[in-house]
């Protein structure tokens, strides 16, 4: 899922500093997941959010929506009989979702309420951490099931590097060298032949090249 | 024992600190309370095992946003004791009660008041038991 976390409510006041009646939107999607911008955390905001206000002798009224997701057409249109009501849209889902919402409603200056990090997992509750970078040709096959573009930090397809060491990486002893990991699974799955596989240069026309990535279903479009 | 304490408190009662959710404690602030403490189980005692320990990463977590938001991390606290601890529990309620009146009223009836000249409204202080 993607990754969130809440901006702090700081820079939020200031970005509706002029405004004195908002929706704060959430998502039901991946952001509830992470508790970075579920219906729970429209709740927190909005109450600190008013309770900043108030306190500074400019109450502000905010209506809390949270919205199926974010990132399709049909659950934006679930706002559009109110929207115009308010005078900015603070959008706790992630970058996909603010965005999408801006496109909608081209009317409403909307305010991103959470910054988005990275695709990842629930660790444990409350932990997040980092699993794909969406590169768009994965390699996982090979590696055992362990990406090596995320979770080794140099990116390398054939390491580990030097600086390995005791099954952590260089850059943080904390942090599990990406492809220690990778050779322990290999081990497990009794596929140690595999590490000798030589991984060609990554086909990155498929990642951040070209301008924003598309995918187009013939079988699926109307 | 019949102990007093002081009349400002009000208590609300949970089944447990665990029950105590964030947003309780912010709209206690919303809805005009000057401080709020929870009032949880000793650490270590609870019948759900760790309900006392949420609630005060949670009240930890609250502190944090009040701070940020100008009114004041100190007027929320989380307090361990237990019910067989009545002269502990006065005397949490009368430190309470101290501090809160040491920081003055809910920052939020300050700015009503000097908009609306409706004067400084009656202490609260809100405890979750």
């Amino acid at each position: 899922m993607i990754i969130g976390k809440g901006k702090s409510i700081k820079d939020i006041l200031a970005m509706i500093e002029n405004h004195s009646k908002i929706i704060v939107a959430g998502c039901r999607g991946c952001v509830t997941v992470c508790a970075a911008g579920g219906e729970k955390e429209v709740g927190i905001l909005s109450a600190a959010l008013s309770l900043a206000r108030e306190k500074d002798g400019k109450p502000i009224t905010i209506k809390e929506v949270t919205l199926e997701r974010q990132c399709d057409s049909e659950y934006l249109e679930s706002i559009r009989s109110f929207v115009d009501e308010y005078e900015a849209v603070v959008s706790i889902a992630c970058g996909a979702g603010v965005q999408f919402m801006a496109e909608k409603f081209r009317k409403i200056p909307l305010y991103p309420g959470i910054d988005t990090n990275f695709i990842g997992v629930t660790e444990a509750q409350g932990v997040w951490t980092e699993r794909c970078q969406a590169c768009g040709d994965c390699k996982l096959h090979i590696t055992g099931g362990i990406c090596p573009i995320s979770r080794c930090a140099k990116s390398l397809f054939n390491g580990p590097c030097g600086g390995s060491a005791k099954g952590k990486c260089e850059i943080n002893p904390e942090v599990d060298c990406g492809w220690q990991l990778i050779y322990d699974r290999l081990k497990e799955l009794g596929k140690l032949d595999q590490l000798e596989i030589i991984i060609p240069i990554n086909d990155w026309s498929n990642s951040r090249d070209g301008g924003p990535r598309k995918i187009i279903r013939e079988d699926l479009t109307l | 024992m019949r102990l007093s304490y002081p009349t400002n408190i009000k208590i609300i009662q949970v089944p447990c600190t665990g029950k105590v959710d964030v947003l309780y404690l912010l709209k206690s602030f919303q809805r005009g309370a000057d401080g709020v403490y929870v009032a949880g189980c000793l650490e270590g005692n609870c019948h759900y095992l760790t309900g006392n320990l949420r609630a005060r990463k949670r009240v930890e977590y609250i502190k944090k946003i009040l701070d940020e938001i100008g009114i004041g991390g100190e007027r929320l606290e989380m307090y361990n004791m237990s019910a067989a601890q009545g002269p502990r529990f006065v005397e949490i309620a009368n430190e309470m009660t101290e501090r809160i009146k040491k920081l003055g009223p809910n920052p939020i009836k300050l700015a009503a008041s000097t908009k609306s000249e409706e004067g400084a409204q009656k202490g609260k202080e809100e405890c979750f038991v």
